[in-house]
C-alpha cells in the first residue's frame, strides 16, 4: 500500500508549499467501483457462457466476482479496514437484492397473468350462471371471458369488515387492560400467555373452531359470512393485542401523570391522552392485522363455504372471498375441458387481492401520518 | 384560593420500603416553600404525597395525615381526583400533551374532564392562564400550533399555565428548572414570585441558590445512608437556613461541605 501511495505522489508531485496530510490515506478514484462492476459483469457473462449460459449463473458469478474484486481493490488502495467495510457493504446490498427477487417476481407474474382478466365485467359481475358450457362457448368463439369476482370481492370486504369489527374492540380493550390496569398481576400474565398461544394457532384450526362452535349452536349446516368473520377474528385478535400493547407501552408515563395531576380521571386519561398519543401506531397495527387475514383461504372454506352468486348478507347462506375464489377456480375449473377462462379469472382475482392488500398498507401509512402527534412551530 | 398544608407524622412507603419517615411540616398559604437535600433523600417522593400522586406508582402508600386547610387528604372517602384538581403539579421535565395545540394544552384540565365551556370563556381562560405563566406574548399568535413546538422553557411555562387554568389552591413543582437553561430558569423564578400572591407554592430544587432566591421558607431533607428512609432535618425561614442553620448537617449541605 505504501508503495502505491508513494508512486501516486511521485506521479503528481505536491506543491512544496503544502506538505502531505499525514492523516490521509489512499483513496479509490470515483470510477473504480463502477469499473469493477462492469468488469465483473463481463467476466461473469463469459464464465456463465462456458458452462452453458443461464441468467442465474450469470448473476451469481458476476456478484461473487464483484464482491471479491471490489474488496481486494479497496483493501489494497484504502487499507484493510476500508476493504472489510466494502465487503460487508456489498454483501448487504446483495442480500437486499436477493430478498427483492421473490417480491418482484410475484408482482411481475401476477401483473402479467392478471391484467388480461381485469375488466369492469370481471369487477362487477359474479359467477352466477357461468357454467362449463359458457366457458366452452367463449373459447370456441374467442370472445372475452364471462363471469367475474364481484361476489368474492363483496365477500372479502364484508367478512374482513366483520372480523375487524369483532377483533378491534376486543383486542384494544385487552391491550388497555394489560398496559393500564393489569399491573403485571396473575391475570395479566395469563392473558399475555394465552395471547401468545393464540398467535401460533394455525388458521385452519381457527376455522374449525368457528365452524364447530356455530355448529353446536345453530346446527351442523351453519355456514355463513359471520362464522368466517369469527374465525378470522381469532387470528386477528392476538395481532391487534400485541401491536396495541406495544404502542400503549411507549406512551411516556409523564403524560399520564400530567393528566392525573390536572385532576383527570384514569379512564378519561386513557381515552383522551394515552390513546390519541398512540393512535397512529394502533391504526397501522390494525391495518396490518387486516392485511394478514384478508388472504386466508382455509378458514373461509370450512366456515363460509363457496358461492358463485352475490350474497351481501353475512348472517345467511354461503359466501365466497377472493382467496377461496382463486382456490376454487384453479382446483375445479368451471369447464374441465377448457380451463383457460378459469385460470385467467383466478389470476385476475389474485391481482385484485394484492392491490387490496397494498391499498391497506398505504392506508395504514396515511392513517399513521394523519394521526401522528402534530409537528410544527 | 391559597390554602395551608399541615403534615402530621407522615411515613411514605414503596411497597414495604419506607422511603420517607415521620415528616411533620406546616406550609403557610401564599408562600413559597423550597425542599432541598441530596438526591434520593425523598423530597420528590414527599412532594408527590401532597397531591396523592405518590399512589400512582405501583406499591406506593402512606401513613399519617396531610391536612389541606384542616381537611385530611388521606381521610376515608376522599377522591384523589378531587385532591389533584385542588393541588396542581408541575413536573421536572416539561410534558405538554403532544396531540394538542397550545390552546388545548391550557384547556386540558377542563376539556379532559368533559366539562362544557363556551368559546368566549375558553378564550379568556387561555389568555388569563398564559398571562399568568408569562407566556401570552410569546404564543398569542400561534395558539393553534402544537405545544411540543415550543422551546423547553416555554413548554415548562405552558405546563404551569395548564396547571393554573384549573384554579388550584396549591401548586407543587418538582425541580421545574432542572431541564432548563439559565434564562428560562430566570423566567420561571420570576413567575414563581408572582404566583406567590395567589397560590401556595411548594418547590423541590437541587439548586440551593434557586431555593435562596425564590423561597420564603426552606426545608432540608437528608438520608442517613442507602436503604435508610429520608427525614426532614430542618425547616425554617430561608434566610435562617442559609445563614444560620441550627443543625450541623444543614450547615454542611448548604455550605457545600457535603453532597
Amino acid at each position: 500500500m505504501s508503495v502505491m501511495t508513494s508512486n501516486k505522489h511521485s506521479a503528481t508531485p505536491t506543491p512544496p508549499s503544502r506538505k502531505r496530510n499525514s492523516l490521509s490515506k489512499g483513496k479509490l478514484p470515483r470510477w473504480a467501483v463502477p469499473a469493477t462492476a462492469a468488469g465483473a459483469i463481463i467476466i461473469g457473462a463469459a464464465l456463465s457462457t462456458l458452462t452453458g449460459f443461464s441468467v442465474a449463473t450469470f448473476a451469481i458469478y458476476s456478484a461473487v466476482l464483484f464482491v471479491i474484486a471490489a474488496t481486494v481493490i479497496t483493501s489494497v488502495v484504502e487499507g484493510k479496514r476500508q476493504g472489510r467495510n466494502a465487503m460487508w457493504t456489498y454483501l448487504i446490498y446483495g442480500s437486499f437484492l436477493l430478498a427483492l427477487i421473490p417480491l418482484a417476481s410475484v408482482l411481475y407474474t401476477v401483473l402479467e397473468k392478471g391484467l388480461p382478466g381485469m375488466s369492469s365485467h370481471f369487477l362487477f359481475t359474479s359467477m352466477n350462471g357461468v357454467t362449463g358450457a359458457v366457458d366452452n362457448q367463449t373459447v370456441a368463439d374467442g370472445a372475452p371471458v364471462l363471469g367475474g369476482a364481484y361476489h368474492a370481492l363483496m365477500g372479502t370486504l364484508l367478512i374482513t369488515l366483520w372480523a375487524t369489527v369483532i377483533s378491534v374492540p376486543v383486542g384494544m380493550l385487552t391491550a388497555i387492560y394489560l398496559v393500564e390496569y393489569g399491573k403485571n398481576g396473575p391475570l395479566s400474565k395469563a392473558i399475555t400467555f394465552f395471547v401468545d398461544v393464540m398467535t401460533g394457532i394455525p388458521s385452519i384450526v381457527a376455522g374449525l373452531f368457528a365452524a364447530a362452535f356455530f355448529g353446536l349452536i345453530l346446527g351442523p349446516n351453519a355456514r355463513m359470512g359471520i362464522v368466517a368473520a369469527v374465525a378470522l377474528s381469532v387470528l386477528m385478535i392476538p395481532t391487534v393485542v400485541r401491536s396495541t400493547e406495544e404502542m400503549l407501552k411507549i406512551v411516556p408515563n409523564e403524560l399520564r401523570e400530567a393528566a392525573y395531576a390536572l385532576g383527570v380521571r384514569r379512564w378519561r386519561t386513557i381515552l383522551k391522552v394515552v390513546i390519541p398519543t398512540a393512535i397512529s401506531g394502533i391504526a397501522s397495527g390494525v391495518t396490518l392485522a387486516i392485511a394478514r387475514v384478508i388472504g386466508e383461504t382455509a378458514p373461509i372454506l370450512v366456515t363460509a363455504g363457496i358461492a358463485s352468486q352475490i350474497n351481501t348478507n353475512v348472517f345467511a347462506n354461503w359466501m365466497s372471498t377472493l382467496p377461496t375464489f382463486i382456490y376454487y377456480q384453479i382446483l375445479t375449473p368451471t369447464s374441465p375441458t377448457n380451463i383457460d377462462p378459469s385460470v385467467q379469472r383466478a389470476w385476475a382475482a389474485a391481482l385484485l387481492l394484492i392491490l387490496m392488500v397494498m391499498a391497506l398498507n398505504l392506508g395504514a401509512r396515511l392513517i399513521a401520518s394523519l394521526f401522528a402527534p402534530k409537528k410544527g412551530r | 384560593m391559597a390554602k395551608r398544608i399541615d403534615v402530621n407524622a407522615l411515613n411514605v412507603y414503596y411497597s414495604k420500603f419506607l422511603a420517607v419517615e415521620d415528616i411533620s411540616i406546616n406550609i403557610e398559604p401564599k408562600s413559597v416553600t423550597a425542599f432541598i437535600g441530596p438526591s434520593g433523600c425523598g423530597k420528590s417522593t414527599f412532594l408527590r404525597t401532597l397531591n396523592r400522586m405518590h399512589e400512582v406508582i405501583p406499591g406506593g402508600r402512606v401513613e399519617g395525615e396531610v391536612l389541606l386547610d384542616g381537611d385530611d387528604l388521606y381521610g376515608p372517602g376522599v377522591d384523589p381526583v378531587t385532591v389533584r384538581s385542588q393541588i396542581g403539579m408541575v413536573f421536572q421535565r416539561p410534558n405538554p400533551f403532544p396531540t394538542m395545540s397550545i390552546k388545548d394544552n391550557v384547556l386540558a384540565g377542563v376539556k379532559l374532564n368533559g366539562k362544557k365551556i363556551s368559546r368566549s370563556d375558553a378564550d379568556s381562560l387561555v389568555e388569563k392562564s398564559l398571562r399568568g405563566a408569562n407566556l401570552w406574548n410569546e404564543v398569542k399568535d400561534r395558539l393553534d400550533k402544537p405545544g411540543s413546538g415550543l422551546s423547553g422553557g416555554q413548554q415548562q411555562r405552558l405546563c404551569i399555565a395548564r396547571t393554573i387554568a384549573v384554579k388550584p389552591d396549591v401548586i407543587l413543582m418538582d425541580e421545574p428548572c432542572s431541564a432548563l437553561d439559565p434564562i428560562s430558569t430566570l423566567a420561571i423564578e420570576d413567575l414563581i414570585n408572582e404566583l406567590k400572591s395567589d397560590y401556595t407554592v411548594v418547590i423541590v430544587t437541587h439548586n440551593m441558590q434557586q431555593a435562596a432566591r425564590v423561597s420564603d421558607k426552606t426545608a432540608f431533607f437528608n438520608i442517613a445512608g442507602t436503604g435508610k428512609p429520608g427525614k426532614l432535618i430542618e425547616y425554617n425561614d430561608t434566610a435562617a437556613i442559609f445563614s444560620n442553620p441550627e443543625q450541623k448537617a444543614t450547615e454542611d449541605y448548604v455550605s457545600g461541605r457535603f453532597g
